[in-house]
């Protein structure tokens, strides 16, 4: 409590006036004169001034600029912002960097490390059994180091396809180039019916786009575009929804039954009534778009799987709210829309993105057997396809597909539990 | 006509055994600027009585008149301060009393808005903790933010339920005294529910005696004759403070459970 602050205190202090009135008062009338503005603190408030120092920030009042702070590196708020993100594992390194008791760090990183490696050298060894032993007269599970070569294939083949694609946009680049030249010269010499046909045939040549084939990483952008798209309505039908449900006990009752009802539907039931739907409000653009048909009919049935969680989620979170902040709802006079989303939303927000994060995982399984049959161009196509030519290394690139499957679904996981945690309040304890 | 009144103020609630009758014939009238506290023993519906003011519950019989307006439901010309503070957990301090300011000034500007709610937090002095949310904040601390957000309505009348109840003796002491402190610049009508006999005596110009329940009523009036602005050593050394103070625990004590025929 030094002296010096105090005075800081009593400085910003008096520049404040006691400022309005509510509407209620009438207008001439002030409750406090121009006399205790005068002198907002004597003797026997020392306490106001004190409080306002222990506090460990400087004084924020409008006018004076808080210090500026030094940057040091400080381990434990590293490893804390670490476990925010759901990158806990990586919190002892931070700590080591930060020479906060090595010799505890170390042992955690060893025992985080040391233990994962040994059920997957475990899992390995399984395979290694299987690929030996599994096997039919037309198939066999490949072996590790059959699906480590079939990996290979999968990269040489993208980049060959990538240079492909380069080269065929190179040569049509310089015919339009050689095109152009020629219409130049046609109009120069004053040919004007031979320019117009060159330079129609110019924009022909540009309307032209690659026909390849698309390869394994083309297919993992797709799915990922078709579930941001399913997850994203999914949300925005389920969030206002639940919000209802939750408010209106009538809303619930009402919807309640249907929601139980389609809960437990599977994708594969839901596809054909999500293909009439899209075939009929959808017209197939030009191949070359990336906006397909298919694209849409597997992002429906993501949205009809996945909006199920956040929608009960959300309803539960609404109705459970407390109801002492409702009462500050209440005493205030909040509006209906103030209400909503200064109340009722961040207080269910957790419970949302609980539901949030179960939906996404739900709609990234739903998308892979969604893509099988929609035939859109995702991972669910690829593990078709490659099932389909029904060979030793078309299974071994299935296995690098499920990898990738479970990988991209732990890392939606991750964003959501980032979300989540983002937005989880601690709770006050009295 | 005074500047409140509760004019046959009851609550009933419907039960399967028929009606339970929390308060009845509950009359009381205050003037501007008073400082009144209900006492009473836990339980016999002085609480109801201050809710039903606040419109947060409603009102069975009766009526409450307000600066000559019947009261109709809840709003911010009453200031509600609740036991727990009730912050809202994913709002900064400055962002709670806020709350409330831009509710009732919608006529004023945004620098306006955010100066009155600057003052009342360095009032209660939270200047330099304003922009931490309650869970860095002490319970002594968030109370301090539940009266600047009820202050900064700029009330016509402040409705205190058992504010400091849950917290320590010291603590009690300090906020006390902030909200006397406040109270003093501003001379707010204000109503306070407690079961702190001394602080009842340390704020009040008047102390309500509430009979117990079922059917609980006003049991007694007494007035403290203290000047204002208080000293509490001070006040505690004069006889007429263990005057006060035995006049109320008796009451408390020998009688609560019945309530008189006729009200003075």
């Amino acid at each position: 409590m030094g002296g010096s602050q105090s005075t800081t205190s009593i400085a910003s202090l008096s520049v404040l006036n006691k400022p309005l009135l509510g509407p209620w008062h009438s207008g001439t009338q002030a409750l406090c004169g121009p006399e205790c503005r005068d002198k907002p603190f004597d003797q026997t408030n020392n306490y106001f001034i004190m409080n306002s120092t222990t506090a460990s920030s400087p004084t924020t009042v409008e006018g004076l600029h808080p210090a500026k702070k030094k940057f040091t590196y400080n381990p434990n708020q590293v490893a804390h912002t670490l476990d925010k993100l759901g990158l806990g594992y990586f919190s002892p390194i931070a700590r080591l960097i930060g020479r906060d008791e090595p010799s505890k760090q170390v042992k955690a990183i060893t025992q985080n490390t040391l233990l994962p490696v040994l059920a997957f050298i475990i899992v390995l060894l399984a395979w290694q059994y299987c690929a030996g032993t599994v096997k039919t007269d037309s198939q066999k599970i490949p072996s590790p180091a059959e699906t480590w070569v079939a990996w290979k294939d999968m990269l040489a083949f993208s980049a060959a396809e990538k240079s492909k694609e380069k080269d065929y946009y190179q040569s049509l680049n310089e015919r339009v180039a050689n095109y152009k030249t020629m219409a130049f010269q046609a109009r120069d010499s004053g040919n004007v019916s031979r320019a117009e046909s060159i330079e129609k045939r110019i924009s022909k040549e540009n309307a032209k786009v690659y026909q390849g084939t698309t390869t394994f990483f083309d297919q993992i952008g797709i799915s990922i575009l078709t579930i941001a798209v399913g997850f994203l309505i999914a949300t925005l039908i389920a969030v206002p929804l639940g919000i209802l449900c939750g408010l209106s006990p009538l809303v619930n009752t009402a919807l309640n039954p249907l929601i139980q009802l389609f809960k437990p539907v599977s994708p594969l039931a839901w596809f054909p009534i999500v293909f009439v739907f899209t075939t009929w409000g959808i017209d197939q653009p030009p191949a070359a778009s990336i906006w397909q048909r298919a694209l849409f009919t597997s992002a429906g049935v993501v949205t009809l799987c996945s909006l199920w969680p956040t929608l009960v989620n959300t309803a539960v979170g609404v109705a459970a709210i407390d109801k002492d902040h409702l009462n500050v709802a209440k005493a205030l006079k909040l509006g209906w829309f103030k209400r909503i989303w200064k109340i009722v939303l961040p207080s269910s927000l957790p419970l949302i993105f609980t539901g949030l994060r179960v939906s996404i995982g739900v709609g990234w399984m739903v998308l892979v057997a969604a893509d099988m049959m929609s035939q859109n161009q995702g991972l669910g196509k690829f593990v078709w396809d490659m099932y389909q030519n029904g060979d030793t290394a078309s299974t071994a690139q299935i296995i690098i597909a499920v990898l990738f499957i479970g990988a991209i679904g732990f890392m939606l996981d991750r964003i959501m539990l980032v979300f989540q945690r983002l937005v989880t309040y601690e709770e006050q304890s009295i | 006509m005074s500047y409140f009144e509760c004019i046959h103020l009851g609550k009933t609630y419907k039960t399967p055994k028929g009606d339970a009758v929390i308060v009845e014939d509950f009359n009381l009238k205050i003037d501007e600027g008073e400082f009144v506290c209900i006492i009473g023993h836990s339980g016999c519906g002085k609480s109801t009585v201050l809710s039903m003011v606040a419109g947060l519950n409603e009102i069975s019989d009766g009526t409450v008149v307000l600066g000559e307006r019947e009261i109709n439901g809840a709003g911010p010309d009453r200031g509600v301060v609740f036991q727990a503070p009730c912050l809202l957990p994913w709002m900064t301090a400055y962002e709670n009393v806020m709350l409330g300011v831009d509710q009732v000034y919608y006529h004023a500007s945004k620098p306006e808005r955010r100066q009155v709610a600057t003052y009342y937090l360095t009032m209660v002095g939270l200047a330099g903790s304003m922009h931490k949310r309650p869970d860095e904040l002490s319970g002594g601390m968030r109370q301090r933010v539940g009266l600047a957000r009820a202050f900064a309505l700029s009330p016509r009348m402040l409705l205190l339920d058992e504010p400091f109840g849950m917290l320590d003796k010291l603590t009690k002491f300090e906020l006390q005294q902030v909200l006397l402190d406040l109270w003093n610049r501003e001379r707010l009508t204000a109503m306070m529910v407690t079961h702190d006999v001394d602080e009842a005596i340390y704020l009040a110009d008047r102390i309500i005696m509430m009979t117990n329940g079922p059917a609980a009523g006003i049991g007694d009036i007494l007035s403290i004759k203290f000047n204002r602005p208080r000293d509490r050593s001070e006040i505690m050394n004069t006889e007429l403070y263990y005057e006060y103070r035995d006049h109320l625990i008796t009451f408390l004590e020998e009688r609560s459970a019945h309530r008189p025929t006729k009200v003075a």
